[in-house]
């Protein structure tokens, strides 16, 4: 034992000794972990090529979520005559999609469209990717912007609380009336963004007939966003909307409402996934809620990459693509292309999509 | 003439015969397999492996086993990140990382050799418990500023070229650890514990403690590999490496060690895990999808342990009817 005692003494004292000497901190790195490819310049009027190797590779494979963003993919695929193909980890893991990659690398794939589960951990085999002539383009969440060539951004903050204010106008009617939100947890980031916008745009002329009366908080928790739902009914009378821009929240609240006497007094929106929200806009608690359409973000990326790897575009800001039926996209600051608006579901629409 | 056909009949040959068919095979029938950046690729995937592996076989050489591996893995690399954000220098970080990941080690050696409990037990517990204090260190958080410098010295190859620059790091402990293993009173010592403990214990081996420097060094080696796995993602997490311990332990016993301790050897270990990289290598660039390799994996770890059996059992079955023929002709 004493032995162990001296070996422990005498690494402690080792590390200790080395801490002392001057050596690489946080501080003092310089990280230039940069590289990829030179940008050539973009041709706006070269045509697509044709039989382009596109190759999907979400966070996991089996989430019924990215199964209809990589089903999107596969359709615009198909539309500009390329070869679709989807691989992907089992688990959600950070490293586990650098295999995939280096995978891709080897099958030298024309356009590898990724939603990356750690935007670090992908970076050095996204770049070796790019070196090696192949256009990355990232979907769902972004990788590190040095290592990837743009960036499908399914929303902006600007377009859901837009969107958010004017489906609540829609709701309280004409005359207007008091509404609360229901959102996730009170530091939740995306939410609070979207609900500042909201409020930028209930300060304007034509929401002046809207009351915001309580933001209230259900921290994505199924039966607390429930009993929440329950206490602004019962707490404001007059309430007329209640906008839950997430989708624990609007399941909850939807499931409350359909069951209680506020049935058809009271209206939920916010935003939703179909799936969840079917049976409560078929029985009518719900006339519409929204979200961006995740077929969408695949058919987008499948044209952006094949834009990119035919040399119309480049990733630089202010270029100009076609993406299909989506119409024409220009790229952003940072090489990021906005979707566009969420969708809005109705019961009109609300058939049509199942995820 | 027995010696060469014992040789030839033992699992660990036939597996690295195996290994170089299957080698050889990928390299002609699939595509882009038997290039060299292929070649870098694969030794980064089986880096962690292989290093875990090697404490790992002297462990369960000795009838013991040791499941936090990877949790071992995990606590070292949000450890790191920790000390990266605290402003330590990344030259005493890693010293420091591969001492945490001994102290690891040392506290399962404690229970299992001092305290006397199951190692199966023991360290499905501090599977959990060290991955529970990787997620108190970093949260979901990640920490991804490393320095280029080092980062790029893991993905990196020598000069360039085909050569890993890990691969140096491989090949010099697969040397020390077969060296000990097989050529050392010491190594010996840890087959006679695995073979019978008790018989061993009466021959003068210091059992327990034997064991106990065993998780020691098994709790650094992964100390060793968070630090490699950081750099390697640019990335430390709570739950890097995380599964880890099945790999290991499938391609251990994949190279003909007995888990029930006392036989194997260091290289059928070697080819056991270049075997399991390869193939999902080479089915991966076929376009195979990550459940079907989960079942090749599965499929391969099961005939692992039951293929060696079976030819005992026929082998001991065959010999016994020799000898009741034999006595049979004698009473006649």
């Amino acid at each position: 034992m004493r032995r162990l005692l001296t070996a422990g003494a005498a690494a402690t004292v080792l590390v200790l000794g080395t801490t002392a000497c001057s050596g690489t901190t946080k501080d003092n790195s310089s990280d230039t972990g940069g590289g990829g490819q030179t940008a050539a310049a973009a041709d706006p009027n070269a045509p697509l090529k044709e039989g382009l190797k596109i190759a999907y590779l979400p966070k996991q494979l089996n989430n019924p979520y990215s199964d209809v963003e990589t089903g999107g993919g596969k359709v615009a695929v198909g539309e500009i005559k390329g070869e679709y193909k989807l691989v992907g980890p089992n688990d959600a893991s950070a490293s586990s999609q650098v295999s995939y990659i280096n995978t891709l690398i080897q099958q030298q794939q024309d356009v590898i469209v990724v939603a990356a589960n750690d935007p670090n951990a992908v970076c050095p085999s996204l770049n070796q990717a790019r070196a090696a002539k192949i256009k990355v383009i990232t979907f769902d969440s972004d990788a590190n912007k040095d290592c990837r060539d743009a960036f499908i951004n399914q929303a902006t903050t600007q377009g859901i609380g837009e969107s958010l204010a004017k489906m609540a106008l829609e709701q309280a009617g004409s005359a207007g009336g008091d509404i609360a939100i229901l959102s996730a947890t009170p530091n939740a980031t995306n939410q609070n963004a979207w609900i500042d916008v909201m409020k930028k745009e209930l300060a304007k002329p034509e929401y002046s007939k809207l009351k915001l009366v309580k933001t209230a908080y259900g921290n994505d928790d199924d039966q607390k966003s429930f009993q929440e739902a329950q206490g602004l009914l019962q707490s404001f009378p007059n309430l007329k909307v209640i906008v839950s821009p997430t989708t624990v929240g609007i399941a909850a609240a939807s499931r409350y409402v359909s069951s209680s006497s506020y049935k058809g007094k009271v209206q939920i929106t916010g935003l939703g996934l179909p799936n969840q929200m079917r049976e409560y806009v078929k029985d009518g608690t719900v006339k519409e809620f929204a979200l961006w359409n995740p077929a969408d973000i695949g058919y987008l990326a499948a044209y952006a990459g094949a834009a990119m790897a035919s040399g119309q575009i480049t990733g630089a800001q202010g270029e100009k693509f076609k993406a299909g039926k989506l119409g024409d996209y220009t790229i952003g600051a940072d090489g990021e292309i906005v979707l566009g608006p969420p969708t809005v579901f109705n019961a009109q629409n609300i058939d049509q999509f199942n995820f | 003439m027995s010696e060469l056909r014992r040789r030839l009949a033992s699992w660990d040959t036939a597996i690295i015969g195996l290994t170089v068919i299957v080698l050889f095979v990928a390299s002609f029938s699939v595509d882009n397999f038997g290039t060299s950046r292929n070649f870098t690729f694969m030794v980064l995937d089986l880096l962690p492996i292989i290093l875990v592996a090697l404490p790992m076989t002297f462990i369960i050489v000795t009838g013991e086993i040791d499941l936090s591996v990877a949790s071992i893995l995990g606590l070292t690399s949000s450890l790191m990140g920790w000390f990266w954000n605290h402003g330590l220098t990344i030259e005493s970080i890693i010293p420091l990382c591969i001492v945490i990941g001994a102290v690891a080690g040392l506290i399962n050696g404690f229970l299992i050799t001092g305290l006397g409990l199951p190692s199966l037990a023991v360290t499905i517990g501090t599977l959990a418990l060290y991955r529970g204090l990787a997620f108190v260190v970093l949260g979901d958080g990640a920490v991804a500023d490393f320095p280029f410098s080092y980062t790029n010295w893991v993905t990196g190859t020598i000069g360039g070229g085909p050569v890993p620059n890990v691969l140096i790091l491989i090949v010099v402990l697969a040397l020390i650890f077969g060296v000990i293993l097989h050529a050392t009173p010491y190594g010996r010592s840890l087959y006679a514990i695995g073979a019978n403990a008790q018989a061993a214990h009466f021959s003068g081996i210091r059992v327990a403690r034997t064991k106990f420097w065993l998780y020691v060094a098994s709790g650094a080696v992964c100390g060793l590999v968070g630090v490699l796995w950081t750099l390697r993602y640019s990335s430390a997490r709570a739950d890097n490496g995380s599964g880890l311990e099945l790999a290991v332990v499938a391609a251990v016993l994949l190279g003909g060690v007995s888990i029930f301790g006392g036989k194997g050897s260091l290289p059928g270990v070697l080819a056991g895990v270049v075997l399991l990289t390869a193939l999902q290598n080479a089915l991966r660039l076929e376009d195979v999808s990550g459940q079907a390799l989960n079942i090749v994996t599965g499929v391969l770890l099961v005939l692992s342990v039951l293929l060696p059996n079976i030819v005992n059992g026929i082998r001991g079955s065959w010999q016994r009817r020799k000898v009741r023929q034999a006595a049979a002709l004698e009473v006649r």
